[in-house]
């Protein structure tokens, strides 16, 4: 039907070529691919959530082995995890961002509350709620899947909901008058104007979170409970086996399994959302490379996809023109009196809050935890510190001045920096085994030797902003450069350094919080039977979790929280904002 | 005259295309610069004037010809630039920026300090040494500029439209105040070679003026301007003088360009001309402000330009579409509206719409042949693609587009065809 009629219109006009027929064609094929992708993820999600709520028993009579032709069926229930807990991150960020954004009060102990939670390791979070969730689900699989789907989702919510915040507290002035003038709701304004705003920050910030969660999707997998190890099916728990056993051939399968669902995820899923969040920048000069996706085209061509989501899309419609919560007012009212003893009573609430915690906090490091454990644990902090520091320093010196090589060639940029993104989302611990082995056969010192593995995964961010920035280096001010002859050591220091400034410090501030992040697993590491432990805070937090020690667990990544918000707060914030003030350019 | 300063000899320069085809941009230039002299190189945006600049200051090499200074001393050969975006380092402050060069070139502190101080006190920048220049107006930016391309004591100055970047009256104190310079003699340049589309500008600077024509940029017209400094721009002679460049410049709009196969004035208009990118919204507005006091229907194009404060090269496009859709005609730099264009002028929005729809399909082939392809199509639909091939028969992919999005912005507007971005594809308005 279709093909007759067009060939009747091709006839009617001269056709300049036969590429129309091959596009007619395939606007069929985008159909069946679109329906079948969406029938796969369906039949997927309900496969997987079935087999999550299985009873613990399964994983008894059916342990996980080391054969390859089982590692797509390990690699669907890492990905689903990863999915799972990608949503609830995205759910609990729609939900915390706009309480903190929108009410002050509550801002001023959310947001402080999530710096904080964003500074403690992921795998303590694991050490603190794998029993609590155990606990809720005794006889189920469930409970040990909520601990790991929880840990990746500590590696993602946190960045992503500061983002979104930061999106909701810079929404331009005009368009708040806009949303007054028209008088939306503030429902309405959330769904209209706020979240699509917000939009491309967030996925941007999502696909970095996912980054750091394939990290920990392995390493959360073979959890401990108790003094029983449980590996949960998926390639975290392949990789862990494969190591127990020693044996090369799987690490090797599982590395390959782990690259294609990572290059998957960015082709079905975060290539088509950065593609599509593209059209809600808030610019007025059209962009000369605005970016594609095949899938996005796919699904846009499809009538039949079209048909197929629109119920989703009416929904969503709907949801956004219900006109909950009040409009703003158009003037600030003038504060009450009340509304003053309000604030107090608030303050003191919170003060007598954050009492109440101290008191316990102090009985509970005096009950359990000596001076002696403080100081020595403030010691291995001090240690693993001079580690991140000389790393950091030690991939700066390599990877600035490669990655304003790099931007600086676009050609050259096009291909380096997407394999740079997929190296930060690769989890680097599947490459820890062959530290294990090199460091016992060439007999090296583990203290210095070790260290590499804590920034093996996280250098890549300072690569690819420090290439971002060199590329979006102004032309005319390279071609001053070159006209005035500035050459060499001052054109790094006067020109090419300052330029990508403030994208180096967005990369070293990723790369060290990543680094701290790694420093558990990195800093003890196996082999078989064979265990080679570098001194430092996280293979303390490490050898504490083993033995299920919970007060020196609770003492170990306090302290690491506390570190890393010391050096955000003295070091990284101060320079971001000089970097902001300073080296942006106009 | 004296042997020239700069002598450049048959410089041919073409780009590459992503797709590897060649793009000519400059043919066969021949330009002596004499010492104490400035010169204007004035012409339509994508001329390559900008490029020639460029190859004279080596930051890029031309495919043909060569480039050659003939100065005894070294510091006479030495080339330094103003930039049309200033060009500044965000992270240095006006000193420094300054001091910048002059460190290139290895001089001692002491004496490097010394110059720069003294450029900043010559171009009048004096207190604002340590400010760094996002604190400066675009004017004071300029300065900068100037001090920094000074302080190196180059024996030619280029400027890459220094001063089209800046607000019409601090763009006037700049202009007159390097002339000033520039007449007595206060500054170290032997020469001064400048890029600009602004006629008045040209005129109102340089000894000589050369126009260049596009497509692949070449010198058209060498005009030499004797006019005495201070010149004054209501004085006739200077009138005179911007009138007949003007004229020039339209002229060669309306000149067949047969090589290029371009449209031409009376040449049959044909489904893969090039048209120029200009929106409903300019064209209408022309319209209006030419139907309307004082013009009532002709105008003189350079009084026109300063009229509406446009630059020649974004004026120029919007006259071109006037004559393409017969709403008006130029002729000797004038430009009178048609019979179409007064009654558009006159029109109510919808009734404009219509107008401009039917004017559409009268005289541009391509819109009606899209036209044609989508109504006889049962679905009245067509991929993007499908047009795309078709043109690019005729031209590369680049241009293909932007003829393409200019169809598609003016029949969006004469309501004639829709386009949908997310699909790539078009349809008639109400298919369904």
């Amino acid at each position: 039907m279709w093909k007759t009629q067009y060939s009747i219109g091709r006839n009617q006009i001269s056709p300049p070529t036969g590429v129309v027929s091959t596009h007619t064609a395939r606007v069929t094929w985008f159909d069946m691919v679109a329906f079948m992708l969406v029938a796969a993820i369906l039949v997927f999600v309900a496969w997987g959530v079935g087999e999550f709520s299985a009873p613990i028993s399964t994983l008894k009579r059916d342990p996980i082995t080391l054969e390859p032709q089982n590692l797509p069926e390990y690699a669907l229930r890492t990905t689903l995890r990863m999915l799972i807990a990608v949503s609830a991150a995205l759910a609990f960020t729609l939900i915390y961002a706009p309480i903190a954004a929108k009410s002050r009060k509550a801002g001023q102990i959310l947001i402080p509350v999530l710096d904080i939670l964003q500074s403690i390791p992921v795998l303590g979070y694991v050490s603190f709620t794998v029993t609590a969730f155990v606990a809720f689900f005794p006889r189920s699989m469930l409970g040990v899947e909520l601990a790991a789907i929880f840990a990746i989702f500590t590696a993602q919510a946190w960045n992503m909901t500061l983002s979104f915040y930061q999106s909701l507290r810079t929404v331009p002035a005009e368009m708040e008058d806009a949303a007054r003038v028209f008088n939306l709701s503030g429902w309405q304004k959330f769904w209209r104007m706020e979240l699509p705003y917000a939009m491309p920050g967030l996925v941007w910030n999502m696909m970095m979170s996912m980054s750091g969660g394939w990290f920990f999707v392995v390493a959360s997998e073979a959890i401990t409970v108790g003094n029983e190890q449980v590996f949960l099916p998926g390639i975290g728990s392949y990789i862990a086996l494969a190591i127990q056993q020693q044996d090369l051939n799987a690490i090797a399968c599982a590395i390959g399994a782990m690259g294609i669902v990572i290059m998957l995820y960015d082709q079905l899923l975060f290539r088509p959302l950065v593609a599509w969040s593209d059209k809600f920048r808030y610019e007025f000069t059209a962009r000369e490379t605005a970016p594609k996706s095949w899938m996005l085209d796919l699904f846009q061509k499809s009538a039949l996809a079209r048909r197929l989501l629109w119920p989703l899309g009416w929904v969503l419609h709907k949801i956004a023109c219900l006109r909950l919560f009040k409009p703003a007012p158009s003037h600030r009212r003038l504060r009450a009196h009340s509304a003053r003893l309000f604030d107090y009573a608030w303050y003191a609430l919170l003060a007598l809050l954050a009492l109440f915690c101290l008191r316990h906090v102090v009985i509970f490091l005096s009950t359990s935890i000596s001076v002696a454990d403080m100081w020595h644990v403030a010691q291995m902090g001090g240690i693993t510190l001079a580690r991140v520091v000389v790393l950091i320093m030690l991939a700066s010196l390599l990877w600035v001045p490669l990655g304003i090589y790099i931007g600086l060639r676009p050609g050259l940029a096009a291909w380096i920096q997407p394999l740079a993104q997929f190296l930060a989302a690769f989890p680097a611990n599947l490459l820890f085994p062959l530290a294990v082995f090199l460091i016992s056969h060439y007999k090296l010192n583990a203290d210095i030797w070790l260290s590499p593995l804590m920034i093996l995964g996280t250098q890549w961010y300072i690569l690819f902003n420090v290439v971002a920035g060199a590329s979006v280096f102004p032309n005319d001010l390279q071609e001053a450069a070159k006209n005035f002859k500035i050459r060499r050591w001052l054109w790094w220091k006067k020109v090419a350094l300052p330029g990508v400034f403030p994208y180096y410090i967005t990369g070293a501030i990723a790369a060290s919080g990543g680094a701290w992040n790694a420093s558990i697993v990195s800093e003890m590491v196996s082999w078989g039977d064979e265990r080679i432990t570098a001194r430092g805070l996280g293979s303390y937090i490490a050898q504490m979790t083993q033995n299920g020690d919970f007060a020196h667990i609770a003492l170990g990544i306090g302290t690491m929280s506390l570190m890393v918000v010391l050096c955000n707060r003295f070091v990284w914030w101060p320079l971001y904002g000089m970097a902001a003030r300073k080296f942006r350019f106009d | 005259m004296t042997t020239p300063l700069l002598e450049l000899s048959a410089i041919t320069h073409s780009f590459e295309r992503p797709d590897g085809r060649k793009l000519k941009v400059l043919e066969n230039i021949n330009l002596n610069l004499a010492e104490g002299e400035i010169v204007s190189l004035l012409g339509k945006s994508g001329s390559g004037k900008s490029t020639l600049l460029r190859i004279i200051s080596q930051l890029i090499s031309p495919s043909e010809g060569s480039v050659a200074f003939h100065a005894s001393e070294e510091q006479a050969k030495r080339v330094a630039m103003v930039f049309q975006t200033f060009a500044l380092f965000p992270w240095l402050s006006v000193l420094e920026n300054v001091e910048l060069g002059l460190e290139a070139l290895g001089v001692p502190e002491k004496e490097m300090r010394k110059r720069a101080l003294a450029a900043i006190d010559l171009i009048g920048l004096d207190g604002y040494e340590s400010a760094y220049p996002r604190e400066l107006s675009g004017g004071m930016k300029q300065r900068v500029g100037f001090a920094r391309a000074l302080v190196v004591n180059p024996g030619l100055l280029l400027m890459d439209e220094p001063f089209s970047a800046l607000d019409v009256l601090t763009a006037e104190t700049l202009k007159t105040d390097f002339i000033d310079l520039w007449m007595e003699k206060k500054m170290p340049l032997k020469s001064v070679l400048m890029v600009t589309h602004n006629i008045e500008e040209a005129v109102l600077m340089s000894d000589r003026i050369l126009i260049f024509a596009s497509n692949p940029g070449r010198i058209a017209e060498e005009i030499r301007i004797d006019i005495p400094h201070p010149r004054d721009r209501q004085g006739s002679t200077f009138r005179d003088m911007v009138e007949r460049i003007y004229q020039l410049m339209t002229t060669g709009l309306s000149r067949p360009q047969s090589q290029q196969g371009q449209r031409a004035g009376l040449a049959e208009p044909t489904i893969h001309d090039k048209l120029p990118r200009v929106s409903p919204n300019q064209i209408a507005g022309l319209v209006e402000a030419l139907a309307g006091a004082p013009y009532y229907g002709r105008a003189d194009l350079p009084a026109l330009d300063h009229a509406l404060q446009m630059g020649t090269d974004e004026i120029l496009p919007i006259v071109e579409s006037l004559g393409l859709f017969r709403f008006g005609e130029v002729a000797q730099g004038d430009i009178t509206l048609t019979v179409a264009g007064r009654i558009f002028a006159e029109a109510g929005t919808q009734r404009r719409k219509e107008i401009f729809a039917e004017h559409l399909l009268q005289n541009v082939p391509l819109a009606s042949y899209m036209y044609r392809v989508l109504y006889e199509r049962p679905d009245k639909r067509a991929p993007r693609a499908r047009f795309l091939t078709h043109l690019e028969d005729h031209m590369n992919e680049e241009e293909a587009n932007e003829v393409l999005d200019a169809v598609t912005s003016w029949a969006r507007y004469a309501e004639l065809f829709a386009y949908h971005d997310n699909s790539e594809s078009y349809s008639l308005e109400n298919p369904d």
